[in-house]
């Protein structure tokens, strides 16, 4: 037993407790389980549109990001807010579209805007595929978290297994509510833990922030800039840009619009979201602390400098409570996740096979398939090899896929087709699987500018898409129009 | 005054055009190196921007809406 323990414990807890109680006074039929009834306010979709930045991704990657690799890390500021600039004029139409047609998942909307349930089993499958190790990450980041604020008296299975059944119950039985009520506790925590980490490491070990970015340039010139080549200004601008528009394509974030009881909640969070994403600077301030205080972390170990710093900084109690909020970023996002995927498989999977199945059923479904969803992503965390972060590398740029035929569908007269739209997302999809699994990038065509060949390779894939959809597009409606002036 | 929405192409000017003008350690500003007090400022103000558009919006008038 130490002094981590009792705090580390106290979180899985009141996850858990929080988790149910969301479910106090509601009819769990579908619509409150998946979309809360579409009743939520600014609060509660402020947070869960809020909890895509904080995941255990950006609590162990964006402070490693920066430990390991300086300014590059900047980017995950700049996506963030330019997606909330966006989220005030795209969010308030599907919301609009998704509350007139009673729609719970995102697949629900390609469903819809194109008369086409085939397109939706296409949208499904690859917002599935980009969402079971979007989960893995969690449950890994989750037992890296015990392992090491528990001084390894956990081992980091016996985490997981706990952390994953934690999730599944909560959200079997409160759904997106015990996401919204886990993410205040989460929120509150992370703001205290994050901004006194950030301000109290640098004046530690530095005495202040302006002395440790000096003290870093001068041990490592231009590390706080983005270099010449390779992380350049290119791949920020390319890469700021590509995940703004991939942003709300995740089917957790899609699905969180529809929670929103009116569109004015969402316009109204555009304005605070921004300053919400600065906690991340401070984030970013442990990771540089750690540069050069705990030096020598590698490879995906940079992941590990939040902690490393933190265990070599405070006493086992204080790192208990990092622990603790680190859990709640791995809980909570997985919940939302969890949700997500097995209403995906039970809304648009299982009723396009069967159509006849009610919401009843449906939902009861859904909520069966949460335990299961997380058994197969506690198998991959456990037991998956390369495989499993080849495709988490790829999920965000699966999901970005879906931005072109979405925002076209938002026009009042849609110019893509359903075949269009599936055309133009499978070749995005297969375009980014190839890429990445051969290593692709501009780096290996030699001949071109180097500006060029630091351009973020996902470019590539929208751009693919982009123009089959035109293409697919152009030719269904020239061959269904001399069909359509016979009918009449 | 619908218009007033095209002011929000101004923070992705700032944030992804900007950085080539700013990419600089030096000076720190409030201790930060140049180029990530330049979008910790453009954050706040794109914040400023968005509650502009807000308030100016005839859509966040409407009933409903």
């Amino acid at each position: 037993m130490n002094g981590a323990l009792p705090f580390i414990a106290a979180a899985a807890l009141l996850a858990l407790v929080l988790g149910f109680l969301a479910r106090r006074g509601k009819d769990m039929n579908l619509e409150q389980w998946t979309v809360g009834g579409r009743g939520f306010g600014a609060i509660f979709v402020f947070l869960l549109l809020a909890g895509e930045i904080y995941t255990t991704f950006t609590f162990l990657g964006g402070s490693g990001y920066a430990y390991g690799k300086g300014a590059p890390a900047y980017y995950i500021l700049a996506y963030g807010t330019l997606a909330y600039v966006l989220s005030y004029f795209m969010l308030p139409p599907i919301w609009r579209y998704a509350k007139e047609h009673r729609l719970y998942s995102q697949s629900d909307f390609f469903v819809r805007k194109y008369d086409s349930p085939a397109l939706g089993v296409l949208v499904a499958l690859v917002d599935i595929v980009a969402l079971i190790p979007y989960l893995v990450l969690q449950f890994k980041g989750l037992g890296i978290i015990v392992d090491i604020a528990g001084y390894g008296a956990i081992s980091p299975t016996v985490a997981i297994w706990i952390g994953a059944i934690i999730v599944a119950a909560y959200v079997m039985v409160s759904g997106v509510h015990g996401s919204a009520w886990t993410s205040v506790a989460k929120d509150t925590m992370i703001l205290a833990i994050v901004i006194f980490l950030g301000l109290y490491l640098p004046l530690h070990y530095y005495g202040g922030l302006g002395p440790m970015f000096t003290a870093i340039e001068q041990a490592k010139p231009g590390f706080t800039v983005l270099p010449a080549h390779g992380e350049s200004l290119w791949w920020y601008a390319s890469t700021v840009l590509l995940t703004a528009l991939g942003f709300f394509m995740w089917p957790h974030s899609f699905g969180s619009i529809y929670t929103a009881k009116n569109a004015t909640v969402i316009r109204k969070n555009a304005i605070f979201l921004p300053l919400y994403q600065l906690i991340l600077l401070f984030v970013f301030f442990v990771g540089f602390a750690a540069t050069l205080q705990v030096p020598g972390l590698t490879g995906s170990n940079i992941d590990l400098a939040l902690f490393k710093l933190s265990v070599k900084t405070f006493d086992p109690w204080f790192v208990g409570v990092i622990g603790a909020t680190g859990i709640f970023t791995a809980l909570v996002p997985g919940s939302m996740i969890l949700m997500t995927a097995a209403t995906l498989i039970a809304n648009n999977l299982y009723r396009a096979v069967n159509p006849s199945a009610d919401d009843r059923q449906v939902s009861y479904l859904a909520k069966l398939l949460v335990p299961l969803v997380a058994l197969v992503a506690v198998f991959f965390t456990l037991k998956g090899g390369e495989t499993i972060v080849a495709l988490l590398l790829m999920g965000y740029s699966f999901v970005t896929q879906l931005f072109p035929s979405l925002i076209l569908s938002l026009a009042h007269r849609n110019f893509a087709t359903r075949e269009g739209a599936a055309a133009g997302i499978i070749v995005g999809v297969a375009t980014v699987a190839t890429v990445s699994l051969t290593g692709m990038n501009f780096h290996k065509l030699a001949w071109l500018p180097s500006a060029i060949q630091d351009l973020n390779i996902g470019i590539v894939a929208l751009v693919a898409n982009f123009i089959v959809l035109i293409v697919v597009s152009l030719a269904t409606r020239a061959a269904a129009a001399p069909a359509q002036a016979a009918a009449e | 005054m619908r218009s007033i929405r095209w002011l929000a192409v101004v923070p992705f000017l700032a944030l992804l055009v900007g950085p080539f003008f700013v990419n600089q350690p030096t000076p720190l500003i409030l201790g930060l190196p140049f180029l990530l007090a330049w979008i910790v400022v453009w954050i706040l103000i794109t914040s400023l921007i968005m509650a502009v558009i807000y308030a100016v919006d005839p859509a966040n008038r409407e009933e409903g809406a």
